[in-house]
């Protein structure tokens, strides 16, 4: 039985005029120790659809149908309390914007222990001996030191590996990363995905790595999947999908990326996406 | 956090009281008419009498300073109305009363008020925040000189539940501090529902949320703290409101507070007790939004390195 | 220009449909008039005035003649309530109107100078912000004759401050915009610049702000005269209504009843208007639709 399976799931927002179909029968599945990417444009539905699977998106006013299982928990429609259980413990979450995505009121030391706290009922003190621990494995230096420092105090590369040390802390069976290095510097992006590859390694964790960017996701995923506008459009392996693009979607983003693309075909941008906007996305 | 209290304190609360009595001072010295004119007509020597005593015939910057060091050491100067009393004794005489009723009323307000704005923001639209807000728009749109004596005539003359003269036993307390709290209280709901509301939103709460903490951990741990901000930030222009706003409360209730001093002398144009009353509700002022600044540092770390300048451009 | 000045136009039409649509600020602003209204038209057709005392017939019940009753004095208390909104309104709008000026300009021309200017002009704001105002209020009413022209100065000379920080902030945000860089281009002189092209865009705020105003300004006169500071009798306002209403509460509450109410449906008409306001212009909302 898969880590993860996803079969299917449809989001739909309710607008002032009609409805907007965000994730539309999405179907993948997830093995233990996996990767997963999920690429696509912005407004593609691919982060309303992980969203959806951590319980993050307030239904209503969304429309969520489906069925979603993890470890033989379906995820849609679950208890809260059975949720919240597997939230920060089973499944951990980063998110694209490290600057806000931290407590500006909390010192970096509480918030990574946080999930131990409560997960593990572990008191303040193991619980921040742990934090810093992490904090070494995600490569902080100064760990000890720094631990007491408050999140305005970090760069943003630095506050993103807090995030990471902070989803790793209780072993989740399955990380979700969306667009975790978008805002950041491109050297820095590095560091990240470098991260990201060796704890996932390390720790046999799963992992789903939501990225607008082609080049980023081949490099961390075996599995590669497509979605625009709310539709998976193709799904496979990374390296069977760059050589053979079954989607003209897919084919499309290829051309455009100069790193992917085949040597000697000259860079393309893609029409579709110059004259058609998707409807209404948030 | 010693350098941020330095800093507010001489920077800003010192300046402050400073400017405030040159004003204060320079406005009543330079007025039209002498303070002694009065119905009455006084011959020219009683007058010129009268100004020499007060120290009132020499040049206004040596009045100032001379009433500035006294005002330093406690000395308000003496009634020109009441021979014999000064104006430290006749507010003293009444200023517990009324620091008493304000202690409460703000005690009142943060507590009603916090509470219909954190059970409001935590449904937003739900049945509970149409009452907190529907409370608090009454609240504010009801005044206390209409709510104070609607409630004296409910709940004392007909009811007869309540006294509503007088500042003895505790039941003494009740009506007037509903009076005069209320309103506040209205704002702090209103201005809790807001922060919340806003806080609720940011993305460090999803991360909470991520995390698996229980949504009261998330109310309590994570929004709270930002959300009480703009409530903190309320309370000095609050209690400055609350120390006015008792005079009317006072007359009500029939309440022996500063209220009556004040207006008296106002009516009496016994310059030296209102400007007494000025220097001492400026300082209130000052003490009070030094306290707030330093209660939004601590709440607030990104305040707390800066220095200051946390509370501008709300 | 010509498109800007439609798309200022229609932005306007837009704002207008948005409070339109808006049921209670409609209620707000129809009950705001008809208020208004009464008090401005009513003591002219009054058969009595606010003055004229009927000593025998004091304290009367509502009834044909007298529809609210009359006073302690007998004096005619529906007259006297209406003359006494004039006073508040008059006095609301007064002194609404010079903190308007004063906080305007003062806002206005702190957030376009920038810099050392702005500065200063801002912490003397700060300043002042930490006087205790209705005590100053009272202090200037000691200082000079309690007259009704005085208090209008007295407190819309302490109203301004809040005005010329929102305007400042505001006019802060424009100056960086294109139209305005074109303005100096074109080599308009800075207070055209500023009057001209600056100051309109800051309309809608300024009118959200001067709803907030206006029942802050009636509650302090209705305060002061409540304290005996405000309003010499025989005139009468709302708040020295309430007060001699209360004098005779146990015996006829109507008295304190009657100002009370008029007092607080005021107050609830500009809240839903202001409210109203600030949903149909808020900039934060409009921005998007830009």
């Amino acid at each position: 039985m898969s880590l993860l399976s996803v079969d299917p799931l449809s989001v739909v927002f309710p607008l002032r005029t009609g409805e907007f179909t965000a994730v539309d029968q999405v179907r993948f599945s997830l093995e233990a120790g996996e990767t997963l990417g999920i690429v696509g444009e912005s407004g593609s539905g691919k982060s309303v659809c992980v969203s959806c699977l951590m319980g993050l998106v307030p239904s209503p006013p969304a429309r969520i149908s489906g069925k979603a299982m993890f470890k033989g928990v379906s995820m849609l429609d679950a208890p809260a309390e059975t949720l919240r259980k597997i939230r920060g413990k089973e499944i951990s979450m980063i998110f694209q914007d490290p600057m806000t995505s931290l407590n500006p009121y909390h010192r970096i030391v509480d918030q990574i222990a946080e999930p131990l706290r409560i997960h593990e009922g572990l008191s303040r003190k193991q619980a921040r001996i742990r934090a810093v621990d992490a904090m070494e494995a995600v490569g902080i230096p100064e760990a000890e030191k720094r631990s007491r420092a408050w999140p305005h105090e970090f760069s943003g590369g630095m506050r993103q590996r807090v995030m990471i040390a902070m989803a790793m802390i209780t072993r989740p069976a399955l990380l979700i990363a969306d667009e975790p290095t978008t805002a950041l510097d491109v050297t820095v992006q590095r560091q990240i995905l470098d991260l990201i590859k060796t704890l996932q390694r390390e720790h046999g964790t799963a992992v789903l790595f939501i990225s607008h960017d082609l080049a980023v996701v081949a490099d961390v995923c075996e599995h590669l999947a497509v979605m625009r506008r709310g539709v998976m459009v193709e799904q496979g392996r990374t390296a069977d999908i760059l050589r053979t693009p079954s989607h003209p979607y897919t084919r499309g983003l290829l051309n455009c990326h100069p790193a992917l693309h085949q040597a000697g075909d000259p860079l393309r941008v893609m029409p579709e996406l110059l004259e058609s906007d998707s409807p209404g996305a948030p | 956090m010693i350098r941020f209290l330095f800093h507010r304190l001489f920077f800003q609360a010192l300046p402050t009281l400073f400017v405030l009595a040159a004003l204060s001072f320079l406005l009543v010295r330079l007025a039209p008419g002498s303070p002694f004119a009065s119905e009455r007509e006084l011959p020219p020597q009683t007058l010129e009498a009268l100004n020499r005593a007060y120290g009132l015939d020499q040049p206004v910057p040596v009045q100032f300073f001379r009433y500035l060091s006294g005002v330093v050491r406690g000395d308000f100067g003496p009634s020109l109305r009441m021979p014999g009393r000064t104006v430290a004794e006749l507010i003293l005489a009444k200023l517990p009363v009324s620091l008493e009723l304000g202690f409460w009323s703000l005690l009142y307000a943060v507590f009603v008020g916090l509470t219909l704005g954190v059970l409001a923001a935590v449904k937003p639209n739900g049945a509970g925040d149409h009452v907190a807000m529907t409370l608090a728009l009454l609240g504010i749109c009801i005044p206390a000189m209409v709510m104070g004596p609607v409630l004296a005539l409910i709940f004392g003359l007909r009811l007869e539940w309540l006294p509503v003269m007088g500042w003895h036993t505790p039941a003494d307390r009740i009506l007037p501090v509903i009076t005069l709290g209320s309103t506040y209280a209205s704002y702090i709901a209103r201005l809790a529902r807001g922060g919340m509301l806003e806080e609720l939103t940011r993305d460090y709460i999803r991360t909470a949320r991520s995390k698996g903490l229980s949504e009261a951990g998330i109310l309590v741990k994570h929004a709270l703290r930002g959300g009480v901000q703009p409530v903190v930030s309320f309370l000095g222009p609050a209690a400055a409101g609350l120390l006015t706003g008792a005079f009317v409360v006072e007359q009500i209730f029939f309440i022996p507070g500063l209220g009556e001093t004040i207006v008296n002398a106002a009516l009496n144009r016994d310059q030296f007790v209102i400007l007494g009353c000025v220097l001492l509700f400026g300082s209130f002022m000052v003490f009070f939004n030094t306290l707030v600044d330093v209660a939004l540092a601590a709440l607030n770390p990104r305040i707390r390195m800066t220095g200051g300048k946390g509370r501008h451009e709300g | 220009m010509k498109g800007r000045g439609a798309a200022a136009y229609s932005l306007r039409r837009d704002a207008w449909a948005r409070l339109i649509r808006n049921r209670m600020a409609v209620a707000g602003l129809l009950l705001l008039c008809l208020t208004a209204g009464a008090c401005v038209v009513g003591p002219w057709i009054s058969p009595f005035t606010y003055y004229e005392q009927d000593l025998f017939n004091t304290n009367a019940p509502p009834d044909g003649t007298h529809w609210l009753g009359t006073d302690e004095l007998g004096r005619d208390l529906l007259t006297r309530i209406l003359v006494g909104g004039r006073i508040s309104f008059a006095v609301a709008l007064a002194a609404t109107l010079v903190s308007l000026v004063i906080g305007v300009t003062y806002g206005g021309i702190s957030g376009y100078m920038g810099g050392k200017t702005d500065a200063v002009m801002m912490r003397i704001v700060d300043v002042l912000y930490a006087l205790p105002f209705t005590l100053f209020v009272i202090l200037l009413i000691t200082l000079f004759e309690r007259n009704i022209l005085l208090l209008f100065v007295a407190i819309g000379a302490v109203e301004w401050l809040t005005m010329a920080r929102i305007v400042r902030g505001q006019v802060m945000g424009l100056r960086q915009q294109e139209f305005i860089e074109a303005c100096q281009v074109l080599g308009y002189s800075q207070a055209r610049t500023l009057f001209k092209h600056v100051l309109p865009n800051v309309l809608g705020t300024i009118l959200i702000y001067v709803t907030l105003t206006i029942p802050g300004v009636m509650l302090l006169e209705a305060f002061l005269s409540f304290l005996g500071l405000g309003v010499q009798p025989p005139m009468a306002s709302w708040g020295s209504l309430i007060k001699e209403g209360v004098a005779q509460m146990e015996d006829a509450p109507g008295q304190m009843l009657a100002p009370s109410i008029a007092l607080s449906l005021t107050l609830f008409a500009l809240n839903f208007l202001g409210d109203g306001l600030r949903d149909a212009l808020d900039p934060r909302r409009t921005e998007g639709r830009r």
